[in-house]
């Protein structure tokens, strides 16, 4: 491209204001990638959820336990390929700082319902013998540096007077789907029945059933709430994505000050923009009234000014994402165990990039209008 | 000597347009920055002021929350003849307490959320006595009624004076609202401590928390030294502000440093701003700076004159800022109270402490923003800028 040269000696015309306005720019991008990354840390859940998959409670509230007996009653529902049922344990391994879901599961069907999760198959075969045994997710393993083989204490005071359950380490999970979850603490179902006490013993906190088809899903969760309508423990069933969603609804309104924040940040970023645009077009007003003069067309004249812009926000965007890839992991750790893994995503960047230069035209289009509209005669005579 | 203060007033007005800029940018991140603050403050306030000085709460030994704990009604009676527990005619001011959560769906989005019911004592409000009925009356013990919270009420569909609810295996009748003075009280459902229980298929000799009220603050460490060394007993003994402040950390903890780095990036942006306009001002006015100088004004006049006027932008950004979030100032929001799993309804708290600190942020970033133009300008050589066109 022929302009190029002048289109970059205008650009270094003042170096200190294009090292501000890129740097605008990098900061920009870096705030408008943290935020999107906080947003869908926050609706996580309802990402991962599986369209498959139907989350059943008991219709008093989440703290209620149902008997275990319902499991092979909702198997017996058409439709349902696999059940699994789950405890919320509520311990705390060493402080309560050090937070992490710990879910008792019933190893014969959590994989079943669950084929997300991937556990090397000889380590889901100790898991499987070892009553005491524990299967965690990479994250957590990673925040504590436990390794298979570890022995893990963990105080429970939920089940009468507080004392420290002893676990084997038996395997780590990762999990396929990318943002799903690996901090979860997975225990076996028996030894947490044998130690807890009478009222809760063979009960199950919820159960997860996975479905032959999605389509099935209405159909199936009105059966089982039918099923078990007017017991002692009547039911709620709903999709997992809503179950999720209902859970993310209650952290408030964090998501709308997210965005609020995030609309700040995007009208201060096109104000500085463009107003720098505007100053460096205005101080060279008389050099484009002669480009005009001796035959460059409107047309080249806009070309140039966008061209200019675009550079300087596709450069900030760039280094402003380089910046976020870099700084997301460290905030991400300091961060752990109050949010959900803090994951920068491709299409987050690329939707970054493509906000940088619609700024970056949004603020070059309008001086550079100007510029193209601006009559030659008149140009010249100003100073 | 120095130059004039209305030598930068009228060169900030006749510049106006990068001024507005830089103004923009400095009040957008003030106002990032003490809302964020607020909020921390407001979830914490909220939570603290529900414990009082005087009270004191039991829980397990090793509980980390109500939720997690448990205290059997032998226990209670050893723990209510405890040496430092208030008494009133009726006896022993001692609240124990079932705590459980319920679905029920908000107002703002018809979605279910966790409402905290809390079943008491009859004698609660001689224990808590920041919390005051303002509608209706309290529950009869032993009748099938509650009473609600004003935030409850205010958020949650069908918590209304009169209306019926059901709750566990039961239907309640609300015949009261109750204030609790904005603490997380204001967000729960109070009953009879037994029928609680006993609706959701709980044992009625088991708590989840015992209350007490003391004759002063002072007598926490006599019944805690009583508490702790009695064999029979295995609770924990906290002053029930310290069990609040600790509640909240957490919450508090995630809101400031999220909220740390955003303000911390968005100043790095508006000081950004700030040299980018203070730069050009100086570009532009090289004849005017030099003319000055030939005029007898020394460099350091030079530079205070344009720290002046960067803080002269970075205050009027920073009012601007605080003025602009001042409207948040006892906005409720709610957010989850995780340890509960509970719905918390709490309100952005701006203090004049804060909105001070906003200011003094904005003019940080102003020093930041204006030094390095100022001393530019002030080591500009005289007679080439002068020569300039």
């Amino acid at each position: 491209m022929k302009f190029w040269r002048l289109i970059f000696a205008n650009l270094f015309r003042k170096k200190v204001r294009l090292i501000l306005t890129i740097g605008s720019f990098a900061i920009a991008l870096l705030l408008f990638t943290f935020l999107a990354v906080v947003k869908s840390a926050f609706s996580r859940g309802v990402e991962v959820a599986g369209a498959d998959r139907l989350v059943v409670v008991n219709r008093i509230g989440l703290i209620q336990v149902m008997p275990i007996s319902y499991g092979e009653r909702i198997a017996g529902i058409p439709g349902v390929k696999s059940v699994t049922h789950n405890h919320w344990f509520g311990g705390v391994y060493q402080d309560e700082k050090n937070f992490f879901p710990q879910i008792v599961i019933d190893v014969e069907n959590q994989r079943q319902v669950y084929p997300e999760f991937i556990v090397p198959d000889d380590q889901w075969n100790t898991f499987l013998k070892d009553r005491q045994g524990a299967v965690v997710g990479a994250r957590t393993a990673q925040r504590f540096g436990w390794k298979v083989g570890d022995r893990i204490p963990i105080k429970n005071s939920l089940y009468g007077p507080t004392k420290t359950w002893e676990f084997n380490l038996d395997g780590i999970f990762h999990n396929e789907r990318p943002g799903g979850d690996e901090s979860a603490f997975w225990l076996q179902w028996k030894y947490f029945d044998e130690n807890v006490p009478g009222v809760l013993k063979s009960t199950a906190g919820w159960y997860v059933l996975r479905l032959n088809s999605p389509d099935d899903a209405v159909r199936v969760a009105k059966t089982i709430d039918d099923t078990f309508a007017n017991s002692s423990f009547e039911t709620k069933t709903e999709t997992e994505s809503a179950f999720a969603a209902g859970f993310a609804k209650q952290f408030g309104n964090i998501e709308f000050l997210i965005l609020t924040i995030g609309s700040v940040v995007f009208f201060t970023l096109l104000l500085v923009t463009g107003n720098t645009m505007a100053i460096s077009v205005r101080e060279r007003t008389a050099e484009l009234a002669v480009l005009k003069a001796i035959g460059f067309t409107d047309r080249s004249i806009l070309f140039l000014v966008l061209a200019e812009s675009l550079v300087i926000a596709f450069v900030g965007g760039l280094l402003g994402l380089i910046l976020a890839s870099g700084a997301i992991p460290g905030i991400g750790a300091a961060l752990n165990g109050l949010l959900p893994a803090l994951i920068l995503s491709k299409s987050m960047l690329a939707l970054g990039l493509v906000f940088a230069l619609f700024v970056g035209a949004a603020s070059g289009l309008l001086p550079g209008i100007g510029a193209m509209r601006m009559r030659v005669v008149n140009a010249l005579r100003r100073v | 000597m120095a130059i004039p203060l209305i030598y930068n007033v009228r060169s900030v007005k006749a510049r106006w347009a990068s001024a507005i800029v830089a103004v923009i940018g400095i009040a957008g991140t003030v106002g990032v920055f003490i809302a964020m603050l607020s909020l921390a403050r407001g979830f914490r306030a909220t939570l603290v002021a529900s414990g009082s000085e005087d009270n004191a709460l039991i829980v397990r030994a090793g509980a980390t929350s109500e939720m997690t704990s448990g205290v059997a009604l032998d226990s209670v009676k050893i723990i209510q003849d405890g040496p430092g527990i208030a008494r009133s005619a009726d006896g022993p001011l001692v609240s124990p307490e079932a705590v459980l959560i319920a679905p029920i769906p908000l107002r703002s989005t018809g979605t279910d959320a966790n409402v905290q019911l809390r079943g008491v004592s009859s004698n609660v409000l001689e224990i808590r006595k920041q919390v005051k009925i303002v509608q209706g009356r309290m529950f009869r013990a032993g009748l099938a009624e509650v009473v609600v919270g004003k935030n409850a009420n205010s958020s949650y569909s069908g918590l209304t004076l009169g209306n019926t609810i059901g709750l566990g295996s039961m239907r309640w009748q609300i015949v009261g609202i109750f204030d609790a003075g904005g603490s997380s009280f204001d967000s729960e459902i109070w009953a009879d401590a037994h029928l609680l229980s006993g609706a959701y298929k709980r044992p009625d000799t088991f708590f989840q928390s015992v209350t007490v009220h003391l004759t002063s603050p002072g007598t926490l460490q006599q019944l805690k030294d009583a508490i702790t060394s009695d064999p029979r007993l295995n609770v924990d003994v906290t002053r029930e502000v310290d069990y609040y402040a600790k509640q909240s950390t957490r919450m508090t903890t995630l809101i400031t440093r999220l909220g740390g780095f955003v303000a911390f990036v968005m100043a790095v942006g508006a000081v950004f701003g700030a040299l980018n306009t203070m730069y050009s001002a100086v570009a532009e006015r090289g004849r005017e700076i030099a003319t000055m100088r030939a005029l007898g004004f020394a460099g350091p006049s030079v530079v205070i004159s344009f720290l002046v006027e960067a803080l002269l932008i970075s205050f009027v950004g920073g009012v601007i800022g605080c003025i602009a979030v001042l409207p948040l100032n006892g906005l409720t929001t709610g957010a989850m109270n995780w340890q509960t799993f509970s719905h918390l309804a709490f309100a952005f708290k701006i203090t004049s402490e804060l909105l001070v600190k906003g200011v003094i942020f904005a003019l940080v970033m102003g020093v930041l923003g204006g030094l390095f133009p100022a001393v530019r300008a002030a080591r500009l050589p005289v007679a080439t800028a002068l020569r300039e066109l």
